[in-house]
Formats: structure tokens, C-alpha cells, sequence
């Protein structure tokens, strides 16, 4: 990736593709502007209308319900026109190429991409190819980044513990194939968290853990002790078919957050989640729906996330109206 | 051009907001508005309206309003960087408003907020009191009330909240001593 990529040449956010290469004050500013659109979703008239005008296309080439949902919702809240296009079954499997696809949208007059892709840099290709007015967001590319998802988890870090400085906070789960974590470890190290501790099984560890400054454990009990924050990440099915773990219920006894573990915890913690969460293998019924868990403010604050994301990037850019 | 710069201290500005508050209160007796709620938008339109709300004794809270998402220039001039949350603690449906703002020239602060408020419910009426007008309207937008009439070349900083000051004149100048001031 090009350094300036994601910054237009005042320093501004031109495109949101990674955590990577944003300063503190950037996700500072990010944060703090979410922190402004949480409260529209509580109006009789639930949008502002910052983007009104603008089009917005969801180019989801993997699916995710949710998260195009809450992208969906976000550009609705600040009043954009959303096209939203489920690539996989339309033009590109009719033979048209990525930049066929894009320089069609491009003449449609859409201002942002928002990218989900099972290629790792996928979004950047685009960010790097795409007309100068128009703005990309990645919403999950790969292995690599999946960076709105960091910053909405940082939201709710922040609201219920907003000394990052003070922090202990334990990622649990698949961190060899987790875009999330990646962008959840640079956004914490960022931020100044006190310390980062990852937490999974030999298989599903990367062995560059420890040169992003974190604090690796094959114990879950140990790693979650004392923990102000928790982060359950979802175990995908295949994995469990693959060679990373033996079975679900294998991964339950060792890696599944009880009730019991959560007395490990700081008394004060909090448990999240990305969601959707497989219940009974990541964590229990009881621990997801208890008073620990904000993984469903993870959800809403996800949408105010995206709005901050969505505007910033939309501010004045090369080519775009004077 | 005025290349005169002159200060107002804080009694001279709360003088000011009394007279205005003094005026605002006949002017409800008058129109049989009784119970009124208040908004004051985002920065100085909010010191102003906290003089006002204690001085008319209002029993709701104080409303706050940022305009930054509803500017008709966000394209041109981007984020406002200290973007803070409006908060609007009533129910406004078929109220009477009343909007507070420190300085209006061209209208269009105004124009915003009329229109963020409109988001929040639809009120009976909305009055607009400011501390200071200046000349230079682009929108057919008019204060109810003003403490102050000034000309379109004077330029007009409200700096606070404590000391509240107002500085009048040469643009350069005016910022530059309302930038010492805070």
C-alpha cells in the first residue's frame, strides 16, 4: 500500500481501507465523531442529512448480512442513495472484470465503494484504481484488515473504558485467520492500550503475534485473568472440518468463555463479540446475554461508526464538487 | 472597513443579554407564551442562551444544538473538527422554541438549526433571539430580537464562557484577541 493512500494531501481521510497508517489523532477523530452520530438513531428523524445527494454502492463480493445491513443504515442515516450489489452473482461472473464493474458504477456518478472481499488488498486495488472523487471503505477484505469493525469495537471500549492507557485486553479465538483481530491489534496499539494479550490454540496462532506487540497464550485461563475487556472472536465451521481443531466441543472445554471463567476477570469487565456468535462452542447463552456482555451495543454503535467513517472520508477530495 | 478593534467585557455582554432577556420576557407576556423551551446552538449561541434560561427561569433544561452535520457547505469545507452531540432533552412537538444564537449574518447557522430542530418534532412556533446582528443576509431568515446591530464589514467574536467578551472590528484583529482571549 502506497503510505498516503488512505490521506489526501491536508492529512485528511480519503479512504478507509486499513487501520495501518492512521495515526491516533485520526482514529481519535473517528471515534469522536461516532461519539456525535450515536445520539441520531434516539430523533423522531432518524438522519442528518450530511450526504444528501451523494451515492453510495455496498460491492459486497462475499456476503455478510450484517455488516452490509449496518453500512446500509449508516449511509441511509446520513441521507445517501445506497446501490447495493452482490458482485458474486452478477456482472463479474458474467465474464465483466473488476474495472469494467467499477468504471461502470464510476459513470452511474457513485461518490463511495464500500468492499467486501475474500482477497486480501482487494479493497486497496480498488482505493488505488477508482475515479479521484470516489472513496472506498473496506468492509472486510481477506485475512487482512477489516478496519470498521475495529473502530466500532473501539466505540464500545471507549464508552465503557475510556483510559485506554489503563487496559488490559484479551483477544480470544482464531487469530491465524481473523481480519478482525489484526485490525483490533493496531487500532489497540494505537490507541495506547496498556496491554494486548491473544489468546488460541497452537493452530489458529500466527507466529508474528509477538512482533505486533502483543502478549501471546495457548492457556485461556491465564490469559484472561485479570482482563478489563474480552474479545470473543467467531470460530468459523470450517475451520473444525479443516486440521486446526480436533471438535467443536475440544474447543468449548479449553477456549469457551463460561460463566465460571468470567470470575477470572477483572470485576468490572466487559465481554464482546463480533457476532454472529456460536453459542455453546465461543462462549455460553448465559455469558453472551448476561450484564457483562455489550455485544449487542457492538451492533448499534456499529451503524455511528460507519457514519463517522462514511462522512469523513467524504469531505472535499481531488475532482470533487468546489 | 472597520480597522477600529474594540473589546466588550463580560458585565458589558451580560448587560446586554439582560436587556435582552428583559426584552424577551415582555414580548412572551405579550404573545401569551407561557413555559417556553430553549436552544441554544453550538458555541457562543449557548453561553448566550444559559444567561437567558436562568434569567427567565425556564423549568426545562437548556437544549443544545450543533449544526455541524446539517451545513449546506460540508463539501466544500469538510468536518468540523469539534463536532459536539445536539442534545435536546424535551419534547418539542407543539412548543414554543426558542432558538438563541450569539452573532447572525448571512442566516444560514440559522437555516441549519431550524432545520435539525424539525428532526427532533414539529414545534408550535420557533422565535430567533442572537446577540448580535450583522448585515450580510443570504436567507430570509430574521431575528425576533437583538441586543446589537453592527455592519456587515465589522467582524464579531463571542469568546467564553467565563469571561464572556465580545470583540468587534477588523477581522485580523478581532481574531487574533479573541484567540488570546481563550
Amino acid at each position: 500500500m502506497r503510505p498516503n493512500l488512505q490521506l489526501d494531501e491536508q492529512g485528511r481521510l480519503r479512504h478507509f481501507l486499513s487501520i495501518q497508517g492512521l495515526d491516533r489523532q485520526m482514529l481519535n477523530l473517528i471515534l469522536d465523531t461516532a461519539e456525535s452520530f450515536a445520539g441520531v438513531s434516539n430523533r423522531t428523524v432518524k438522519k442528518v442529512p450530511l450526504l444528501r445527494g451523494k451515492v453510495i454502492a455496498n460491492l459486497f463480493f462475499e456476503n455478510s448480512t450484517r455488516t452490509r445491513t449496518t453500512f446500509e443504515l449508516a449511509a441511509k442515516r446520513l441521507s445517501a442513495d445506497v446501490l447495493n450489489l452482490n458482485i458474486s452473482t452478477s456482472a463479474t461472473s458474467k465474464g465483466e472484470t473488476l474495472l469494467d464493474t467499477l468504471r461502470n458504477l464510476e459513470a452511474m456518478q457513485v461518490d463511495m465503494f464500500v468492499v467486501r472481499h475474500g482477497e486480501s488488498g482487494a479493497a486497496h486495488f480498488i482505493a488505488e484504481h477508482c475515479a479521484p472523487h470516489v472513496s472506498v471503505i473496506n468492509a472486510g477484505d481477506g485475512w487482512h484488515a477489516h478496519p470498521t469493525q475495529a473502530m466500532l469495537d473501539m466505540f464500545t471500549i471507549r464508552r465503557h473504558k475510556p483510559d485506554f492507557g489503563r487496559l488490559r485486553i484479551a483477544i480470544v479465538g482464531d487469530l491465524r485467520h481473523s481480519r478482525v483481530a489484526r485490525s483490533q491489534i493496531v487500532a489497540l496499539n494505537t490507541l495506547g492500550a496498556a496491554e494486548v494479550r491473544v489468546i488460541a490454540p497452537r493452530t489458529l496462532m500466527p507466529n508474528d503475534m509477538r512482533s505486533l506487540g502483543v502478549h501471546p497464550f495457548h492457556d485461556l485461563e491465564a490469559g484472561i485473568r485479570d482482563a478489563d475487556v474480552v474479545i470473543m472472536l467467531r470460530l468459523q465451521k470450517e475451520r473444525m472440518e479443516g486440521a486446526f481443531l480436533p471438535s467443536e466441543q475440544e474447543y468449548y472445554r479449553l477456549f469457551g468463555l463460561t460463566e465460571e471463567r468470567l470470575d477470572l476477570l477483572h470485576p468490572e469487565a466487559i465481554v464482546m463479540h463480533p457476532g454472529p456468535i456460536n453459542r455453546g462452542v465461543e462462549m455460553d447463552s448465559e455469558v453472551a446475554d448476561g450484564p457483562r456482555s455489550v455485544i449487542l451495543e457492538q451492533v448499534t454503535y456499529g451503524i455511528a461508526v460507519r457514519m463517522a467513517v462514511m462522512s469523513l472520508c467524504m469531505q472535499q477530495t481531488p475532482g470533487a464538487e468546489s | 472597513m472597520n480597522d477600529e478593534t474594540r473589546s466588550l467585557d463580560t458585565p458589558e455582554v451580560e448587560g446586554l443579554i439582560r436587556q435582552l432577556g428583559e426584552r424577551l420576557q415582555a414580548d412572551l407576556l405579550r404573545h401569551g407564551v407561557s413555559d417556553p423551551l430553549m436552544v441554544g446552538i453550538h458555541t457562543g449561541g449557548v453561553w448566550v442562551a444559559d444567561l437567558l434560561h436562568r434569567q427567565l427561569g425556564l423549568s426545562e433544561p437548556l437544549g443544545v444544538l450543533d449544526i455541524s452535520f446539517y451545513r449546506d457547505d460540508f463539501t466544500r469545507i469538510g468536518m468540523n473538527p469539534e463536532v459536539r452531540p445536539s442534545d435536546i432533552p424535551f419534547d418539542l412537538e407543539g412548543r414554543h422554541v426558542l432558538l438563541v444564537d450569539d452573532v447572525i449574518q448571512t442566516g444560514r447557522t440559522a437555516r441549519a438549526a431550524l432545520n435539525e430542530l424539525f428532526d427532533y418534532g414539529r414545534p408550535a412556533s420557533v422565535s430567533l433571539l442572537v446577540l448580535v446582528q450583522r448585515n450580510g443576509r443570504e436567507l430570509p431568515i430574521q431575528p425576533k430580537l437583538s441586543a446589537l446591530q453592527l455592519d456587515q464589514d465589522a467582524q464579531v467574536t463571542l469568546a467564553g464562557p467565563a469571561p464572556l467578551r465580545l470583540f468587534i472590528g477588523h477581522p485580523k484583529q478581532v481574531a487574533r484577541a479573541a484567540g488570546e482571549a481563550a
